[in-house]
Parts: structure tokens; C-alpha cells; sequence
């Protein structure tokens, strides 16, 4: 690095500065506020913590996906966290260890090894919301709704939920003995939606006509509502495993629209985001103009098991970042406040105290510095009349772009 | 991404040959883009309209929804890192092969690490670490067939359409990695967003690859 490029920011990675910083700043009061008036307690994990328990249970990606480092004082590799879910789980399985459902919301800055996005980032800001201790498709819908509440606190309108359930790939796949190397393989091609690649892998394994019927319609399962009876029709030979999947779905489609008919629902029976930890249904949100999902969330029932309890979870995450972007979340029109002359006098001293006590911005001016009212966002001063401290507007009041 | 349909093509073969397909699922651009210095090109249909790009791009362009669609070979597709792109339907146009070659004579096993020069790197290096070759990869961007010619590499990774280049270069194919076509590939969220404009230009498409296959139009 030269002395010019000096200044120069890792790739991915962002400084905030003070209009966004303002902005960022109220969308997490709104999330957090929104969070506990649903019953979600805020929960505040680690920065780094040991490799072992950040990793258990995740697949490869996260561990690509850590930043690692060697702690110390032990020799044991510490990451970085890059996804704050397992430690939420974690939290629930070993430090709280409540009988009932508990309900928890976190937010806080993760990395990333590798950029990801449009963006291109390396340093989001994770918000989400998990629900542990209750395995029926309600918990589903709560969280779904939450994530949509989240979306609609940050100003993401026209906001489309596609559903998908991974039980159904798992079932079928079950079904027809397929071993890892070949779950591998269709689950690659299926992530596609690669028709050919598809029909190509079922045709070369010989599987039973109506096994390999099922799994070739996987990739073509997808669009409205619609959607669901016709994969009731393909997938009515299935197991009771993949059958209830699909009443899950079902279930989940009737409760949202009783509870939010304006949004869109697609449904992608081929869908297998976060496949690997994943056991039931999963979702994510889109918006128009935007290529790639803005949230995105799912049930993961045996993520506490590492930890000693395994028990149904739910839960959705996004990226403050992406919300701020996408949503209308606006900087507060800065505060204009009062500049106060630097001394030790105790007149001065206590009108100071006073008027920060009553909720007042108040600035020194530093001696040998300059004091532009303007630029230190101040449209009165305090001034010494007749012994005693008193604000008055500025001669030529300054009025500070918002933003 | 607006409301209607974006489609990426890239210029030359991919663009002259989805033409026809894209013309019976009722697509016709209005400009012709080897005159038109136009980068984005309108079409018969208001909702639909064509922009023309390099080949490499297209994934790009259609991962990250500033195109809604677009054909990409699947030659592009396997050098493309990730899996943020849906490629539901092969076009069976722009057909080639994906080869290992060498020189005639030097097809058995190497006595030393191999030296491979190639367009196709990811490809490439996806190919030996299968087969548990250690092999060195060499970014080439284009005249493959001098590099074994020259002593730069002992193979190269490339697409072989007739074979004439190699012959003429005194060069053999050695071993298949993949047949290649054009694929049609979808945006995930406009798959999602705007699902029934773009199954149905996908099963018109779809169609017409089947008309052709069994030997009528095109």
C-alpha cells in the first residue's frame, strides 16, 4: 500500500457516514421496537467466538464464508462470525434453556470472506428474528409475517414471498435410494431449475417410472397457487413424508391469506436454499427492480442438537444495508441547536447543564477554532446579557440542507 | 428491471441462431443489431425488448436482473462461479464440444505436471482435479492451438466445433469434458416476480426446440 492509497477500504467493506449513519440509525430503533411489541427479546452474540460452535451443523459455505484467527491464549481458531444464526440457536439450546417457545431477535455486523450481491459486500448488517420450542406450520406463519412487518418497517413495498419446503426434494429423493454423490448431483441441477441436466441424471440411474416422474417434475413445480394442486396431482403416489409437505404448505398459503391477501405468494417446490440445514419450509422476499432476494428465512429443527437440545426452530434474516436501499427510511432533518462560548464561568456552565437537560443540542466553541454556526449545525447562540446566559437566534439564521 | 421482459444475447453465432427460436415464440426485434448501433433493441412486443452483450456477460447481466433472460452457451455458464442463475431449458443451438487436445503423438499419460493453456479456467481446473491430475492452468485469451505449438503447454482446453483448427495445427482432440449448447437462463427473481410472462416465453421456446428436433421449421 503506497502513501496515496493509504485511505483505501478493503474491497466489501463500507464506512457509514453521518446522513446514512442517521438513517441506519432509525431503521434499527424501528426493527428492534417492532421485534418487541411481536415478543422478541434482543439477544447480542459475539463478534468472534470459537470455530467449533460457530460452524456446527451449517456446511461448508459458512466455513468458506468465516473470516478465521488463532486465539492467543488457547491455540484454538476463533472466527468470525459470518451468519449470526447458530449462535442465536445457540443461546437458546445452552444458556437459556427455557421449557416453553422463546422468541429472539438479534442485529449486528457480520463478514463475509467472499463478496456477495449486487453490492458487493463483505460487511453486512444482519437483523432477524428466530422462534424455537414449537414444530407446527403457526410458528411459520408468525415468522413469515414478521419478516413481512420487517420489510414494511424499513419502506420495501410490493414485496412477493416465494415458499418452498425442502422436505419435498429430501422425500422423493429418500424414496428413490439415492445415495449421497447422486443427492449431490440432483440437488446441483435442481437448484438450476436444469431441466435437461435433470432428465439426463434420472435417465442414466434406472429408477422406477413413477420415481423418476416425480423428481423430473420437481424443477417444473413452480408459479401460483395454482401450483399446489397440480403437485398434489404429480406427487399423489409420494410418501406420507412428501404428502405432508405439501399440507404444510397448504396450511401456510390459507394463513397468509387471512392475515396479508395483498402479498403475492409464489411457491417453488424446487427451492432448496440453505438446503443443507434447512428441514421444512423456507421463504424468501422479492421486490421489483431488485434480481436477487431481500430476506430470506426457513425452519431448522436440528441446529440446537450440537449443542445438547435439539428443538423446532424458525426463523428469517436480512440486511440493514439492503433495507436502507431498497427502502425509504430517511435521515431525521438534523437537529439545528445552540453554540456556547468555551469557559469556566459558572453561570455559563449551568445554562449549558440546563438546556442539555431540557433536551437541547448545545456546542462549544473551541477556543482558536473556527465556530461556523452552519457547519456545526447550530441557529442561535448563547450570550451574556446583563449577567445573565441567554439563546438568541442567530442575525442571519442558517438553515441546513436535510440530508 | 422494469415490468416487461429483458432478454441478454450476445453477438454472432448465439444471437444469428436464437433469432428463429425467439420468432416462433412470437419475438422479433425491430432493429437489426448489425446495423443498429443501438445497445438496447425493441421488439415487436412493447413488454419485450433485447439487449446485445459479450457472451461472458450475459450471466452476469441475467444473476443480477439487469436482464430478466438471456442465452448464455453452456460453455459460459460452467466458467460462471455460483449457482445464482436458473437454466431450465437447453436450446440446442451454438452446438459444440469441449475439449482436451494436444499435440499427435503425446496423447498417453505425462512424465511430468501438466501445463494447460485454456480459455476456460474454472473448466479446466473443475476437469484435472476430478480425474486427480495436478495440473497448472494458464489464462489464454484466445490462438489456444499455438500454445502447445510454442512450448507453452502440453494441452489445451477449448471448444472444438469442426476440428479443422486443430488438424491444420497438427494438433488431436484427446478427451470429451462436455458437449455445449446454448441455454435459455432466467433470473431467480423474476422467475419468482414475474413467473407467468416467463414460463410462457419459456414453454413457447421450448416448443420450437421440439419443432426443430423433429425436424419441422427452423
Amino acid at each position: 500500500m503506497s502513501a496515496r492509497d493509504r485511505w483505501l477500504l478493503p474491497e466489501g467493506i463500507a464506512e457509514v457516514l453521518p446522513a446514512e449513519a442517521a438513517a441506519l440509525e432509525r431503521a434499527r430503533r424501528r426493527l428492534i421496537d417492532l421485534f418487541e411489541r411481536w415478543g422478541y427479546e434482543l439477544v447480542v452474540p459475539p463478534f468472534v467466538e470459537y470455530l467449533e460452535s460457530l460452524l456446527t451443523g451449517t456446511g461448508g459455505d459458512l466455513d468458506l464464508q468465516t473470516f478465521k484467527l488463532t486465539d492467543q491464549l488457547t491455540g484454538r481458531l476463533m472466527g468470525v462470525r459470518a451468519d449470526m444464526t447458530p449462535q442465536v440457536a445457540r443461546i437458546d439450546a445452552h444458556s437459556l434453556r427455557r421449557a416453553g417457545p422463546v422468541r429472539l431477535c438479534y442485529l449486528g455486523t457480520v463478514l463475509h470472506t467472499l463478496p456477495d450481491g449486487l453490492a458487493r459486500s463483505r460487511s453486512p448488517i444482519q437483523v432477524g428474528a428466530e422462534l424455537y420450542g414449537h414444530g407446527g406450520m403457526e410458528s411459520d406463519v408468525e415468522v413469515l409475517c414478521l419478516m413481512l412487518e420487517t420489510l414494511a418497517a424499513a419502506g420495501v413495498r410490493q414485496v412477493h414471498v416465494d415458499l418452498g419446503h425442502v422436505g419435498v426434494f429430501r422425500g422423493l429423493a429418500r424414496e428413490a435410494g439415492l445415495d449421497a454423490e447422486r443427492e449431490r448431483q440432483l440437488f446441483d441441477a435442481l437448484q438450476r431449475k436444469a431441466v435437461p441436466e435433470v432428465q439426463e441424471w434420472l435417465a442414466r440411474w434406472e429408477l422406477p417410472e413413477p420415481v423418476r416422474a416425480r423428481l423430473a417434475a420437481l424443477p417444473l413445480l413452480n408459479g401460483g397457487r395454482e401450483v399446489l394442486g397440480e403437485a398434489a396431482a404429480v406427487l399423489a403416489g409420494a410418501g406420507e413424508a412428501v404428502r405432508a409437505c405439501l399440507s404444510d404448505l397448504d396450511q401456510v398459503a390459507r394463513a397468509m391469506a387471512a392475515r396479508m391477501p395483498d402479498v403475492p405468494l409464489h411457491f417453488d417446490l424446487a427451492e432448496l436454499r440453505g438446503y443443507r440445514y434447512h428441514t421444512g419450509l423456507v421463504f424468501a422476499a422479492f421486490v421489483p427492480g431488485h434480481g436477487q432476494e431481500v430476506a430470506r428465512g426457513g425452519r431448522y429443527d436440528e441446529v440446537g442438537r450440537v449443542f445438547g437440545r435439539a428443538r423446532p426452530a424458525r426463523g428469517f434474516s436480512t440486511d440493514l444495508m439492503t433495507l436502507i436501499a431498497l427502502g425509504d427510511v430517511q435521515a431525521p432533518a438534523p437537529r439545528l441547536g445552540v453554540l456556547a462560548p468555551w469557559s469556566d464561568a459558572r453561570a455559563l456552565l449551568a445554562a449549558v447543564r440546563d438546556l442539555r437537560a431540557a433536551g437541547e443540542r448545545v456546542v462549544s466553541a473551541l477556543p482558536g477554532a473556527p465556530a461556523d454556526p452552519g457547519e456545526l449545525g447550530c441557529d442561535r447562540v448563547l450570550v451574556e446579557r446583563e449577567g445573565r446566559w441567554v439563546v438568541e437566534a442567530l442575525s442571519t439564521p442558517f438553515v441546513r440542507e436535510p440530508g | 428491471m422494469q415490468a416487461g421482459l429483458t432478454i441478454a444475447l450476445s453477438k454472432g453465432r448465439i444471437f444469428r441462431d436464437s433469432l428463429p427460436l425467439l420468432a416462433e415464440a412470437g419475438v422479433v426485434p425491430l432493429d437489426d443489431p448489425e446495423k443498429s448501433r443501438k445497445l438496447i433493441l425493441r421488439t415487436n412486443r412493447p413488454d419485450v425488448s433485447l439487449v446485445v452483450i459479450r457472451a461472458a456477460d450475459v450471466p452476469t447481466y441475467v444473476e443480477y436482473g439487469a436482464a430478466d433472460l438471456g442465452v448464455a452457451g453452456k460453455d459460459v455458464l460452467m466458467e460462471h462461479e455460483g449457482d445464482g442463475l436458473y437454466e431450465p431449458l437447453d436450446l440446442q443451438i451454438a452446438r459444440c464440444r469441449m475439449m482436451v487436445a494436444g499435440r499427435a503423438g503425446e496423447e498417453g499419460a505425462h512424465p511430468r505436471r501438466l501445463r494447460v493453456a485454456t480459455k476456460y479456467v474454472r473448466t479446466a481446473r473443475a476437469f484435472y482435479a476430478e480425474r486427480g491430475v495436478q495440473a497448472e492452468v494458464i489464462k489464454l485469451y484466445g490462438s489456444m492451438e499455438l500454445a502447445p505449438l510454442v512450448g507453452l503447454a502440453d494441452r489445451i482446453v477449448d471448444l472444438v466445433d469442426t476440428g479443422n483448427t486443430l488438424r491444420a495445427n497438427g494438433l488431436v482432440p484427446m478427451d470429451l469434458i462436455a458437449p455445449i449448447s446454448s441455454r435459455l437462463v432466467v433470473n431467480k427473481a423474476s422467475m419468482k416476480m414475474k413467473h407467468a410472462a416467463v414460463k410462457a416465453l419459456t414453454a413457447d421456446l421450448a416448443a420450437a426446440v421440439a419443432r426443430r428436433a423433429r425436424g419441422e421449421g427452423g
